[in-house]
């Protein structure tokens, strides 16, 4: 085996970093609503794609900016996570249960986008495609560099809302025992609209970041489930920097085996991780 | 004559295997063969999942570990591809076997953990697959591989084996349902540590389970390399094959042998439709609409929601017929007999001393009465008693057999039983059959009409034989304290151990209930029993052990134990000076 260049080992550690925040922007919504709602949002990954549908449309046929379409989309989002938690919560399903009916609309959006868009790739050519930043011999793509802060910013500003309001302490008293928080008049029914809602919205972001670097078609949906599955569970449920993390760890672990090993190979250390985690910790996830 | 269910099974499959003989197009073939594929996935799949609960979500690594098994031996080292059909069941049933006996091993191991460790090996299985020479990158040509002449045209051929496994399937999952097993299975879905407690080996009948489960998968799949005749991991081993299995069988019915067959077909005939009528797209969200519905209204499934009524009807013509069978009455033996010696145990929870080196001892005959206050380790001694928990020091010899540390399902084997304060039904099961249960898998261990009637005669007992049919659900608190009790009888214990059958009960029902517990040590048992409820622990006990922070503090005759001035100091505090 021959060892690459410094140079392609520092690009393989950024591109891990870049992609390992999008599973951590994409895990964020999902970490909230299964660890806070207990269901488990299957449909969380369509939903993003169908925001990067959406920034797609809005900006090569109205000729929005990218990033002026979560005017958009943020609203859209955050009403239909609300509806969906409504509708749920009048069912009081079980987890399993939750997975199994967010997979059938998963495949109703799969479908739709389908319909609109057709199966065919779609790439969004905006100005921010082109512009890069050049730090000594590495390549930071502008991008990827939103998504990267984006996603940081909203994993903190989450941790801080969770943490220092009392909205945020509400929601997590809500969620460890309702009951009693209903009990100490916290409106767990509001409360649980509202997280359903910005885990939406927070999908809805993850869209834009996906329709900035990637090529999408509807299949792709099905691509991330694996990997951000298990930054989330890497991550801890329910906590919001957590994906964070553990998605920029897996990133930075598969970007080294594509670099080092074979880029065919690197399916393998995620979800070896997802075992390993499931199997060493599952008492406290 | 009324035909039963597996007998209209097997006359349409004769029906069904005259079809290549009609001269229809090959096109008929390939549509039921792929019908018959369905059956199979699902039907197979429901052996684990539905029985036990498990939902998995690597049903689609079994099938692909047995495509890739046949594309292997057929494609690239040219053995005949009938031979290759065992070796990819095998090769299949092996890495579920595998898979579980690892993950099973994991105490707390909840449904969505299941599934999605069961998603995650499919991809790991992917990759390497991938990656290695089995596929290579390229995917596994078939074309060339002959495919033997059962029937004169290929289609035929690939349709009647189809045929022949879908058959074969249905059958083996119809006789896991009325098994033994299958009995383990669904009281594995209820209450896995109740199962265990009652004496089903939880850990080897799901190994059994996920082992036919994935094994008949992995031969569906080998047939099914043969059909598609070029494997590629993408198609293989994708997300999609096994949300559609348990798709199909969630809404046939998860816990009925033929409810996956039935989910099977209508899915893959409604896929079918709308992909002929030029409308694939929305073929896929009819089948999305349908999965949601069926889970928010009918979350049993279309044959969970029509068979049972059909069954229960049934049912109670049969039990009215056996009449209750007397027990075997047990000649009490000399009382000095010492029937269980615990001596020095201990167990701690997160730092927290549950039991501190308790020694006690129980003779043959007796009842003896545990007391103590709250925490001070009574229920811990019982679920160390009964193999629930594992000791961290200390001895349990039961019947002068070393007992410390056995599993619980052969704790229950050597003897005893126990009740829980809050009781715990199977909640799908009849009041009979969770009675029926425990005869069957406990120390009696009786076959399945045996341990009926002998359930009948507790039921009897406990003053619950008019409720022989109804749900766990529609007795009342007094009713299922009393099933707890018939449940633990009907395994024929020699030592019972009673976790506050008492609390919650009114006084005449505490009347009723002692003089209940007289009349089964009267038959023979020796009963170890947690109570709060003092007057009937003065009037019950032969003897009376007190218990406080993890440690006996006295032990003997109750009027003599009470008396003692540091058992009242437990219960009612130091006095003043």
């Amino acid at each position: 085996m021959n060892f690459p260049s410094w140079t392609l080992l520092g690009q393989s550690l950024l591109s891990g970093i870049f992609i390992g925040s999008l599973y951590g922007l994409l895990g964020l919504g999902l970490s909230l609503s299964w660890g806070m709602l207990r269901q488990i949002n299957l449909a969380h990954f369509a939903l993003a794609f169908l925001g990067a549908y959406l920034t797609f449309q809005l900006t090569t046929v109205v000729g929005m900016d990218p990033l002026a379409t979560l005017v958009v989309i943020l609203p859209c989002f955050f009403a239909f996570g609300v509806l969906m938690q409504w509708l749920l919560s009048r069912f009081a399903i079980s987890p399993f249960n939750s997975l199994l009916v967010t997979f059938g609309l998963t495949v109703i959006i799969e479908s739709s986008i389908q319909w609109i868009w057709t199966a065919d790739f779609r790439n969004l050519e905006s100005s921010y495609g082109d512009m890069k930043f050049k730090i000594g011999t590495l390549y930071l793509p502008l991008p990827e560099l939103l998504t990267l802060l984006i996603s940081i910013a909203l994993s903190l500003s989450t941790w801080a809302l969770l943490r220092y309001t009392d909205l945020g302490r509400a929601m997590r008293a809500a969620a460890e025992d309702g009951q009693i928080a209903s009990a100490f008049g916290v409106n767990q029914r509001m409360l649980a609209l509202l997280l359903s809602g910005m885990a939406a919205a927070f999908a809805g972001v993850a869209g834009l970041c996906l329709a900035l670097s990637y090529t999408l078609s509807p299949s792709q949906i099905y691509a991330w489930i694996g990997v951000v599955f298990a930054a989330v569970m890497i991550g801890g449920l329910g906590n919001p920097l957590g994906p964070l993390v553990a998605g920029i760890v897996i990133g930075v672990a598969e970007a080294m085996t594509m670099a080092l090993i074979s880029p065919a190979w690197a399916p393998l250390v995620s979800f070896s991780l997802l075992i390993l985690v499931l199997l060493t910790r599952a008492d406290t996830i | 004559m009324r035909l039963s269910l597996p007998g209209g099974i097997a006359v349409a499959g004769l029906a069904l295997a005259a079809v290549p003989f009609l001269g229809l197009p090959p096109f008929y073939e390939s549509f039921l063969y792929l019908i018959f594929s369905a059956v199979v996935m699902a039907t197979s799949w429901n052996i684990l999942s539905g029985y036990s609960g498990y939902f998995s979500f690597g049903h689609g690594a079994f099938f692909g570990a047995g495509m890739y098994t046949t594309a292997t031996l057929a494609g690239r080292f040219e053995l005949p591809f009938l031979w290759t059909l065992p070796a990819a069941g095998l090769i299949s049933a092996l890495l579920g076997v595998g898979v579980g006996a690892v993950v099973f091993r994991l105490r707390r191991l909840r449904g969505e953990l299941f599934a999605l460790l069961t998603l995650a090996v499919t991809f790991v299985l992917a990759t390497i697959v991938l990656n290695t020479p089995i596929d290579g990158g390229q995917g596994v040509s078939l074309s060339a591989v002959p495919l033997p002449a059962i029937l004169s045209s290929p289609s035929s051929t690939l349709y009647i084996l189809g045929l022949g496994m879908a058959l074969l399937t249905l059958w083996i999952s119809y006789r896991i349902y009325g098994s033994k097993l299958g009995t383990g299975l669904f009281a594995i879905h209820d209450d896995e540590d109740v199962a265990e407690v009652m004496g089903v080996p939880t850990f080897r009948y799901k190994l059994m389970a996920f082992g036919l489960s994935s094994g008949l998968a992995g031969i569906a799949g080998g047939i099914h390399a043969m059909f598609i005749s070029y494997v590629t991991v993408g198609e293989t081993f994708s997300i999609i094959v096994p949300l559609n299995v348990v798709l199909m069988s969630v809404l046939g019915g998860t816990r009925h042998w033929l409810g996956p067959a039935v989910g099977a077909t209508v899915i893959t005939g409604l896929l079918y439709g709308f992909t002929a009528g030029d409308y694939p797209v929305a073929g896929r969200a009819a089948v999305g609409l349908i999965l949601i519905v069926v889970i928010l209204f009918m979350p049993e499934g279309l044959l969970g929601r029509f068979i049972p009524r059909l069954q229960r009807r049934r049912r109670v013509t049969a039990v009215t017929a056996v009449t209750a069978v007397p027990p075997a009455t047990v000649a009490a033996p000399a009382p000095a007999e010492t029937l269980l010696k615990i001596s020095g145990l201990a167990k701690a929870f997160n730092g927290l001393q549950a039991l501190d080196g308790a020694d006690v001892e129980v003779r043959r005959g007796e009842i003896l009465g545990l007391v103590g206050p709250n925490g001070s380790g009574k229920s811990t001694l019982i679920n160390l008693v009964s193999g629930h928990y594992r000791s961290d020091s200390g001895n349990i010899v039961f019947a002068g057999r070393d007992i410390t540390g056995l599993a619980a399902h052969a704790v229950a084997r050597a003897g005893i039983a126990r009740t829980y304060q809050i009781p715990r039904p199977f909640a799908h099961f009849t009041v009979l059959q969770n009675v029926t249960l425990p005869a069957m898998f406990g120390r009696a261990a009786l076959d399945r009409v045996a341990a009926e009637s002998e359930a009948l005669y507790w039921l009897e007992f406990t003053g619950l034989g008019d409720k022989a049919d109804a749900l766990p659900e529609d007795l009342n608190l007094h009713q299922r304290k009393f099933l707890e009790l018939a449940r633990a009888l009907a395994a024929k214990p020699s030592l019972l151990l009673l976790d506050e059958v008492l609390s919650g009960l009114t006084p005449s029902e505490i009347e009723h209930a002692i003089s209940t517990i007289r009349a089964i040590r009267d038959r023979g048992a020796t009963i170890v029993f947690v109570e709060h409820v003092m007057h009937a622990v003065m009037e019950l006990s032969d003897r009376i052990v007190v218990l406080n922070y993890g440690k006996v503090i006295a032990e003997g005759r109750p009027d003599d134990v009470m008396r003692r001035p540091e058992v009242v100091t437990v219960y009612l505090g130091k006095p003043h000076a």
